[in-house]
């Protein structure tokens, strides 16, 4: 799960993480009063998607009256921001966060992710802060720095300065570091986190360290014991389709593709949409869905693929491992009928009793066209949703 | 021969008593599996399948001799059902669980590493040397005893290696779930070097998916370690950036997990890759030449 940067910096805030004076608002109504709480004559204003590349994007502008400011934040609130790491249709802007202005004297990067070769918590830092840092890290990798956390010890503070004077930090600096990685470290621990990242976090005209950006994920596999975070969680910036599927318990990503997939099982359901694009055709979506295939969400997982408007046909493609396949061949049957599935629907059974599955496919009158394994499967669906383009 | 498990393990199950506890073990026992009791905190004392309950795993291991442990407790207890296990002196844990806490994992694997435990998912099928000894959630009768070792990150696609090695006659040595989280308790690494070792397997058969790099570096690994006919596929290709597919650790971040990365270092490796999932079978008969 993703936070919204207004409230990574809340959490920032909770761990002693230096972040700007700030205020959300929701109404360009109230931007004028959130900024004469500020204590400043410019501001920032920052649209929360859950994007980045915003800045690009026009999501980040300083204005330097009130006028200018409301006028900014009326114009953002409500619409929807392009970047490059959104989709075409971009991410509504139902937040927008008004902050203090600083003077910048350096832009640095600080971020902490679960390396997953070491199985640490790894803590980078680097001088060239306020760029890609996937692009630092490509080209210049020298210049990002580490500290890996031993999940027995913690953090220690000589991996702090370390990394301070790494970063070329001086006098206070150095100490201000120390305790900021500290609260780095116990936050990334206790709110189990996936990723952190400030970029930049600045060091001021004044010599203060400032985290002017915030980004935090989540593990999801953690959002049961985190009753806090989850509360944070704004599903305006979730895919509707993919939130819907979450709701059943089904595991679903929308593609660019006209061929709808249903799979038991991720690997086999990413395997799928590929063996459909090495037969010629496109996936329209991922969909795992999971083990108990039964009628109630066989049914759900069509209406979801079948909501998207591109779907010309759909794989169902089951390994029946312990569960018998006449069971899920009735399940599928029931929902085909209930859901009033018109595209062509190419079903491959495989394991305990497909044989009896795909008979019960063939006599129930409806468009199921029985596959006899994986590629003819791919090769039919991409036929039958070739025809009809 | 075979790699962890043969027909001599003596195996637990913790969560012996739950409904999933419960069919699971039922259908190992089915198998031939020598199951020697299951625990269940409270229930100690009691039987169930007719099989001894544990309230501890230490009791359980000092009343059966068990060595390995199945886990099918729910994901908030799992860490502490893996720790019980390591601590009481198991050798092999088994976690079939789904969605246990990233962090969880972390320190989990650090204690088994301590300790010298091996540990198998978790969010993983589980492992199976056929005709022997089944641990986990696979159906057991599409597997065959034979030469292939089989190591997956998947569920249902290592069914689909099963079977596509099974149908020629080729057969497994021993096929491994290794699973779908982040930070598995057993690497591509880990189950190469068993297989490498193990005279029964002739020819292994890995299937990677997008996200991390444990691909990348059993790549190196074959390079210089493994000596037998390694064939692979990678499920995901088609998979967008940035996006989770199913798994929690199917995942391409900050440009690093792509299924292209990953052929392209097995390519390098002299590993026989294949494109397509129904290919798994032949792409291994032909890194061995059968």
């Amino acid at each position: 799960m993703n936070l919204h940067e207004y409230q990574s910096k809340q959490v920032f805030r909770q761990y002693g993480l230096p972040v700007p004076s700030n205020q959300v608002v929701t109404t360009s109504a109230d931007a004028a009063a959130a900024a004469n709480a500020l204590e400043s004559d410019s501001w920032v204003v920052k649209a929360q998607i859950h994007a980045g590349g915003r800045g690009k994007a026009g999501g980040v502008k300083r204005v330097d009256s009130l006028e200018s400011l409301t006028h900014t934040v009326g114009a953002m609130l409500g619409s929807r921001l392009v970047t490059f790491q959104t989709g075409q249709d971009g991410q509504p802007v139902n937040h927008v966060l008004i902050e203090q202005t600083c003077n910048i004297a350096r832009e640095l990067y600080l971020g902490a992710v679960i390396d997953r070769s070491s199985r640490r918590v790894v803590i980078m830092a680097s001088t060239e802060g306020g760029v890609d840092i996937e692009k630092v890290a490509a080209e210049t990798p020298e210049k990002i720095l580490k500290a890996a956390i031993n999940p027995l010890t913690g953090l220690q503070a000589y991996q702090g300065r370390e990394l301070a004077f790494g970063l070329g930090l001086e006098g206070a600096q150095v100490r201000q570091f120390g305790a900021m990685l500290e609260g780095l470290a116990k936050m990334f621990v206790e709110k189990d986190l996936s990723l952190v990242e400030v970029n930049p976090l600045v060091v001021t005209t004044e010599g203060n360290l400032l985290c002017l950006d915030a980004k935090i994920n989540i593990d999801d596999n953690a959002l049961y014991r985190q009753p806090g975070l989850l509360e944070m969680r704004d599903i305006s910036q979730e895919d509707e389709r993919e939130y819907r599927a979450k709701e059943w318990d089904l595991n679903y990503i929308s593609l660019d593709g006209d061929i709808g997939c249903m799979v038991n099982g991720a690997g086999l359901a990413m395997a799928t949409m590929d063996l459909i694009k090495l037969c010629g055709g496109e996936p329209a979506n991922f969909l795992d869905v999971g083990g108990g295939a039964t009628t109630e969400r066989v049914s759900e997982a069509f209406k979801i693929i079948l909501s998207d408007q591109n779907v010309k046909g759909i794989l169902v493609n089951i390994f029946g491992g312990i569960v018998r396949c006449d069971l899920i061949a009735e399940g599928i049957i029931g929902a085909v009928e209930q859901v009033h599935v018109a595209v062509p629907v190419v079903v491959r059974l495989e394991g305990n009793n497909a044989e009896r599955g795909s008979q019960l496919l063939a006599q129930s009158g409806l468009n199921l066209i029985a596959a006899s394994d994986l590629t003819d499967a791919a090769q039919k669906i991409v036929a039958e949703t070739g025809k009809l383009s | 021969m075979s790699v962890l498990v043969n027909k001599e393990t003596r195996v637990l199950c913790q969560g012996f008593t739950g409904k999933q506890g419960t069919f699971h073990s039922e259908q190992a026992i089915a198998y031939g599996t020598k199951m020697v009791g299951g625990v269940t905190p409270g229930k100690g004392g009691q039987t169930h399948l007719d099989l001894p309950v544990f309230n501890t795993v230490r009791e359980a291991v000092r009343q059966t001799g068990a060595t390995a442990s199945v886990i099918y407790v729910p994901a908030p207890f799992c860490k502490d059902s893996m720790l019980e296990a390591i601590d009481a002196g198991i050798e092999l844990v088994v976690c079939i669980t789904e969605g246990i806490p990233t962090l969880d994992m972390l320190l989990v694997k650090m204690v088994a590493d301590n300790e010298g435990v091996t540990i198998i998912g978790p969010n993983c099928p589980g492992i199976i040397t056929p005709g022997e000894c089944k641990i986990g959630i696979m159906p057991g009768a599409i597997h065959a005893s034979g030469k292939v070792g089989v190591v997956s990150r998947s569920g249902t696609l290592t069914y689909e290696a099963v079977k596509q090695t099974t149908d020629p006659g080729y057969g497994q040595s021993t096929c491994i779930g290794i699973g779908g989280d982040p930070i598995p308790g057993s690497s591509f690494i880990d189950c190469l070097r068993l297989f490498e070792a193990d005279p029964q397997t002739e020819a292994i058969l890995m299937v990677g998916e997008i996200g991390g790099t444990a691909e990348e570096e059993a790549a190196e690994f074959i390079q210089s370690e493994v000596s037998k006919p390694v064939a692979a596929f990678i499920a995901g290709g088609t998979a967008p950036k940035g996006k989770r597919m199913g798994h929690a650790g199917a995942i391409i971040a900050g440009g690093k997990g792509t299924a292209a990365d990953k052929f392209a270092a097995l390519e390098r490796a002299g590993v026989t890759t294949v494109r397509s999932p129904a290919e798994l079978g032949m792409g291994v008969a032909e890194a061995a030449g059968w």
